[in-house]
């Protein structure tokens, strides 16, 4: 552990805050995950790991080498970005899937597809 | 004494960090149907990213970083191909 010798306490206390808060919120939506009851709350518990964790560990990784080589850097940045993009969207169409699923089956609990209603247009026409 | 402080804190969350990941591969495995199937294999990609960056910060590495930008492009592309294949029944049309 050379490299992490050369850094000063100011930055180590930061690194480890944001570190451990991280990995604590991810635990708590996988806990949540476990836990929760039914497949549309579930959706929502892992999302605590994919916004804050991501965020806050990247975080903590960004400032740990930008200390230890003296420049600023930004990679990091990158999989913030791309996690915070891409995980509504992955959600919203596995949520939709299941909805669909859940409709075919015809379970209860689960809202109907609404009909149009017919508009005046349609009157005049017919 | 930084460096113990450091060296211990970062063994605690990769820790924490596996915990959260034996979570989300028990909902995996036990998941009633298959979409809790898959929001467990989504959960345990990102808690699984996290844990290579907690590696890079301890071994002071870039290749763990690069690792996990490629478990994150990959793991956004699959689970879109799963739930293409819950909704149609076929990933491409």
């Amino acid at each position: 552990m050379s490299h992490l010798t050369d850094l000063p306490l100011w930055a180590a206390i930061p690194v480890c805050i944001l570190l451990l808060t991280g990995s604590i919120i991810t635990l708590i939506g996988s806990i949540g995950l476990l836990r929760l009851k039914s497949f549309y709350s579930r959706l929502h518990a892992p999302t605590l790991g994919a916004s804050a964790g991501v965020i806050l560990i990247c975080l903590a990784s960004m400032l740990c080498f930008a200390v230890l080589q003296n420049r600023w850097i930004f990679h990091e940045v990158l999989i913030i970005v791309f996690i915070i993009l891409t995980t509504p969207v992955t959600l919203m169409l596995l949520g939709q899937s299941a909805l669909y699923r859940d409709r075919i089956e015809g379970k209860d609990g689960v809202p109907r597809k609404t009909k149009p209603e017919p508009s005046a247009t349609d009157t005049e026409i017919v | 004494m930084t460096e113990l402080f450091i060296i211990w804190s970062i063994l605690l969350s990769q820790i924490i960090l596996g915990l959260a990941m034996g979570c989300a591969l028990f909902r995996m495995v036990k998941g009633p149907r298959a979409q809790d199937r898959i929001l467990g294999l989504d959960a345990l990609y990102i808690n699984g990213m996290l844990l290579l960056l907690t590696f890079g910060i301890r071994t002071a590495n870039t290749i763990y970083f690069e690792s996990a930008l490629i478990i994150a492009l990959l793991g956004f592309v699959s689970s879109i191909a799963f739930s293409k294949f819950l909704m149609r029944g076929e990933v491409i049309e």
